[in-house]
């Protein structure tokens, strides 16, 4: 193995929390009482969980051995496709934590968070002017709650106009929260398959659309990595019908400063800031989902939203607004951490990152397309989607070239998705990795890509040097253990 | 920019590569109609020096400071955070990895939130719980949702008035395009839900409350579990202070089918309202209806054990539009931080702090009562509490935030005929000068 950073393996063991500890310890300081012990009647009383009791340090070293098996972007090249794990800036984290905003009650008045108020407003036009929308809500917590905050202004808005739809239309290629969210209103979505050339056809959207239909969700770039040529003409025909359109905007790294959203005909957005915008994943969140929408549905966004008259920011609800989506005001600390990115880059650098994730993903297909399967020959946006295709011959399949990768220090790409393209390999690079970075991963690569030929057993039992080998989902499912 | 490695020659040698000239034409699928035709209007880009000065600035424009003790709660609550979970909850190995589809290699988030699973398990006195929900108020809606999903036909839901309003009206808005209706139970004199309007009938999904409740009242969990199972109905057992259990018994004990809430006050600050997360846990018989990741335990090759993200089948991501839930993101590293609490603090320490911040919002609530005021509710509270003055307090409450105490939520805004009363929040961090200082203020 000679290319790769996978080559060290400092990997300590480490029990399960209450396999460690021994009561009367404590990992905390707590203040003594300097007041009586109150009453409290027996009854309502419980005996306390039975948790382990661990000292300070105990608990420090549990969790630094923890983060030692894991992989996260500041390790290394991290190219899982419709994810953009893009370098997290170390100092959007510094402000996010500043004492002055943890400490904001999410209840005080007005006068009394001006501050924190003043980053929403902000933040909300930025959003605004990024996409070419016209009115932006922060509150949804993650993209899927942007599409559920999506979905709820559909039925809103159709409602208003008197009659509810039934029926939604959903291209093959759309990430799965997409029908999900849908579903929760109430909607069916009616599939739309994928043209020849991996994206929509206008003359299948013309056939489907009527007036049952509340609109469509579109992701573009789609998650084939193919900007959707037809946007414009497929959102005349839905609006035609009185439909909107939706923008699944998971994608939106390639475009900044590039598409006009509004121009395209999309009337509703969500982004996702833990993609675009630079903050850190955590291992699943927390994310944050902001929904962007046209003028005309404006007053349907969450509530409460931040106004400015000049000197006062305030918050505001709007009597026709879906209501709540969030305890509070969503994940603020998010919020500020993309606020602090948004600054940082500018139009400049905004437009730069994306036509940079361009370029990137464009070479990484260039390089690779003849050595794995490129399911679409075609110009590509932020991502490319590979298969298996070429290594079925010899029993390796998307899993196990996913699996071998690891082994050599990368993060597989998204695999198994979009399902239209049967074993994919999605790959984004982002615009944070470097040529020589890209050029070792493509040298990894094709050097996995010939071990499937000369040696497939070594691709079926990889991953080898991690704390665990490759692990056992279907009995994890079969016989679930959810609980120590 | 030292975000973007590209040097031109760099940018050159790819064109080359790609086969194009320029960007123009990397971009050759873009329709023309479809361009963004100029400059996006956003502020120059700042170095981080700049960014660093307008940041601070807009930090002076907080009027409430780190030095102000809030002695509000209201589903946020101030609590101290020792310095070791911010520096272990910002290892980077956790907190830049995605979400760990790959298990080899995302080995200590698996582990953190099977261990997370089985102490809020343990917590909430549940047979399963996920790996977090967006918020304690999503989780409620979702608890709902789930209830109607068991409940197959049922077409009806009932929560408490008591609930956080906030927590509501997110309920509300879930379900607002849907064919469900929800009912809202009423509170009674004592500041506990009315479960007197419940009748044993066949649509009744299931009824949500929260305990402690919006006004710090514990609610009386074993007759509620009672009445709403007889209903026919599912008990779903909300809440916004996890902190409560380290004293009160567990809502699971006392019967709750799915047991819902907000987690922030185990090591996240209030942040303006977020990130925290939703705790969310059922009875085992429930687990193929539960929304949200699970981290299940499983072997490797060589028989190791091992943790990976488990019954997928119930998600987006393999159901799609017939997923439990369309959730994907959750709330990640927060989940972690909250088992970093739970294991900072032990079953020990979380008795003793539960503890001391029950006997800490005991002894204002007794002083305010001595100072004037009453208390509007006679059931047991925890850590909050409702007061009614008789005099205007918006005068104190003045006089208090000179002296950086932010006493009270003004509760006129939230339940009509509330005028004068306030929800009170005392946690450790509000030392006995600093309650001293309420009460005489008050006494004035």
């Amino acid at each position: 193995m000679k290319n790769g950073p996978g080559r060290s393996g400092l990997i300590m063991d480490e029990p399960l929390l209450w396999e460690k500890g021994k009561k009367g310890r404590n990992g905390m300081s707590i203040p003594e009482s300097d007041i009586p012990a109150a009453l409290l009647a027996d009854e309502l009383c419980g005996e306390g969980p039975d948790f382990p009791d661990l000292s300070e340090g105990e608990v420090v070293r549990h969790y630094t051995r923890l983060s030692q098996w894991n992989f996260g972007v500041d390790t290394g090249m991290y190219p899982l496709g419709s994810c953009t794990m893009k370098y997290n800036p170390k100092i959007n984290e510094k402000h996010a934590a500043a004492e002055e905003i943890t400490s904001a009650h999410p209840l005080l008045d007005d006068e009394y968070c001006q501050g924190t108020l003043r980053i929403i407003y902000e933040l909300q036009n930025f959003l605004a002017e990024i996409t070419g929308l016209d009115a932006v809500s922060l509150q949804p917590a993650a993209g899927a709650h942007g599409e559920l905050a999506g979905m709820l202004i559909f039925d809103a808005y159709h409602q208003n106009k008197g009659k509810k739809r039934s029926k939604i239309l959903m291209p093959d290629t759309a990430h799965g929260t997409n029908p999900a969210s849908a579903a929760l209103c109430g909607y069916k979505p009616v599939e739309i398959k994928s043209g020849e050339r991996g994206i929509l056809d206008v003359e299948q959207i013309r056939e489907l659309m009527d007036e049952e239909t509340a609109g469509i969700m579109i992701t573009n770039p789609n998650t084939l990595g193919l900007f959707e040529e037809n946007i414009r003409e497929i959102a005349e025909i839905v609006h035609e019908k009185g439909g909107l359109v939706y923008g699944d905007g998971a994608n939106m790294n390639a475009i900044m400063g590039i598409v006009d959203l509004k121009a395209c005909g999309v009337d509703v957005l969500h982004l996702n800031l833990h993609k675009t915008f630079s903050t850190p994943h955590g291992g699943g969140g927390p994310g944050a989902g902001p929904v962007c929408v046209v003028d005309e549905l404006q007053k349907y966004l969450p509530s409460p939203r931040v106004e400015f008259d000049g000197s006062t920011y305030s918050q505001v609800e709007d009597p026709a607004s879906i209501g709540r989506m969030h305890g509070f005001h969503g994940n603020y600390g998010v919020l500020v951490k993309a606020f602090c990115y948004i600054l940082t880059m500018g139009a400049e650098y905004l437009k730069k990152a994306s036509q940079y994730a361009v370029l990137n993903a464009s070479y990484v297909k260039v390089k690779l397309k003849d050595h794995l399967h490129l399911a679409y020959d075609r110009p590509c946006m932020h991502e490319a989607v590979f298969s298996d295709k070429n290594q079925q011959k010899n029993h390796v399949s998307t899993l196990d070239i996913a699996k071998r990768l690891m082994d050599y220090g990368y993060h597989p790409p998204t695999i198994y998705f979009p399902l239209v393209v049967p074993g994919a390999i999605m790959i984004e690079p982002t615009e944070t990795e470097s040529l020589e970075e890209l050029d070792t991963f493509i040298d990894v690569v094709k050097m996995i890509v010939k071990e499937a030929e000369t040696d497939p057993e070594l691709l079926h039992n990889s991953p080898s040097r991690f704390k665990v080998k490759r692990l056992d989902e279907t009995q994890a499912a079969r016989n679930p253990c959810l609980c120590g | 920019m030292r975000y973007l490695p590209h040097t031109d020659e760099d940018i050159r040698t790819m064109f080359d590569a790609i086969g194009v000239k320029d960007f123009e034409e990397l971009f050759i699928t873009v329709p023309e109609s479809c361009r963004y035709d100029k400059e996006m209007a956003l502020p120059l880009p700042k170095t981080e020096w700049a960014l660093n000065k307008y940041m601070a600035e807009i930090r002076t424009m907080m009027k409430v400071t780190p030095e102000h003790t809030v002695l509000i709660g209201a589903g946020r609550y101030q609590h101290n955070i020792p310095s070791s979970i911010p520096s272990i909850m910002g290892r980077s190995e956790l907190l830049t990895a995605y979400t760990p589809y790959q298990p080899e290699m995302a080995q200590g988030t698996l582990q953190g939130l099977f261990e997370y699973q089985t102490l809020t398990a343990r917590l909430l006195g549940v047979d399963v719980a996920n790996a977090s929900m967006y918020d304690g108020a999503s989780a409620l809606a979702e608890a709902l949702l789930m209830g109607l999903r068991i409940g197959k036909r049922k077409k009806r839901v009932a929560m408490s008035a008591a609930i956080h309003p906030h927590f509501r009206e997110v309920v509300r808005t879930y379900f607002h395009p849907i064919e469900f209706e929800i009912i809202e139970l009423p509170f009674l004199e004592d500041g506990r839900t009315d479960f007197s309007s419940l009748v044993d009938e066949n649509g009744l999904a299931a009824v949500a409350l929260q305990s402690p409740n919006f006004f710090g009242v514990v609610e009386e969990m074993e007759a509620a579990a009672e009445a709403i199972h007889q209903a026919g109905a599912l008990f779903v057992a909300g809440f916004s202070e996890p902190l409560a259990f380290g004293l009160l018994k567990n809502p699971g004990e006392a019967g709750a089918d799915i047991v819902c809430g907000e987690g922030q006050s185990f090591g996240m600050p209030e942040s303006f309202g977020g990130p925290g997360l939703g705790m969310f846990g059922c009875k085992q018989k429930y687990v193929r209806n539960l929304p949200g990741r699970l981290v299940g335990e499983t072997t490797d090759l060589d028989g190791n054990r091992g943790y990976v993200l488990t019954l997928a089948t119930r998600e987006q991501h393999i159901r799609r539009g017939k997923a439990t839930s369309n959730i994907c993101s959750n709330q990640g590293i927060c989940t972690l931080t909250a088992a970093m609490y739970m294991a900072s603090l032990g079953g020990t320490g979380l008795r003793k702090l539960a503890r001391l911040n029950y006997d800490r919002s005991e002894y204002l609530k007794q002083g305010l009562e001595e100072a004037g005021a009453s208390v509007c509710f006679s059931s047991p509270t925890f850590n909050e509490f409702v007061v009614e003055f008789k005099d205007d307090f918006r005068p104190v409450q003045k006089r208090l935030m000179e002296q950086k105490i932010v006493a009270g939520l003004d509760l006129a805004k939230y339940y009509p005929g509330f005028d004068n009363r306030y929800l009170f929040c005392v946690t450790e961090t509000a030392s006995k000068e600093i309650l001293d200082t309420v009460i005489s203020e008050v006494k004035k």
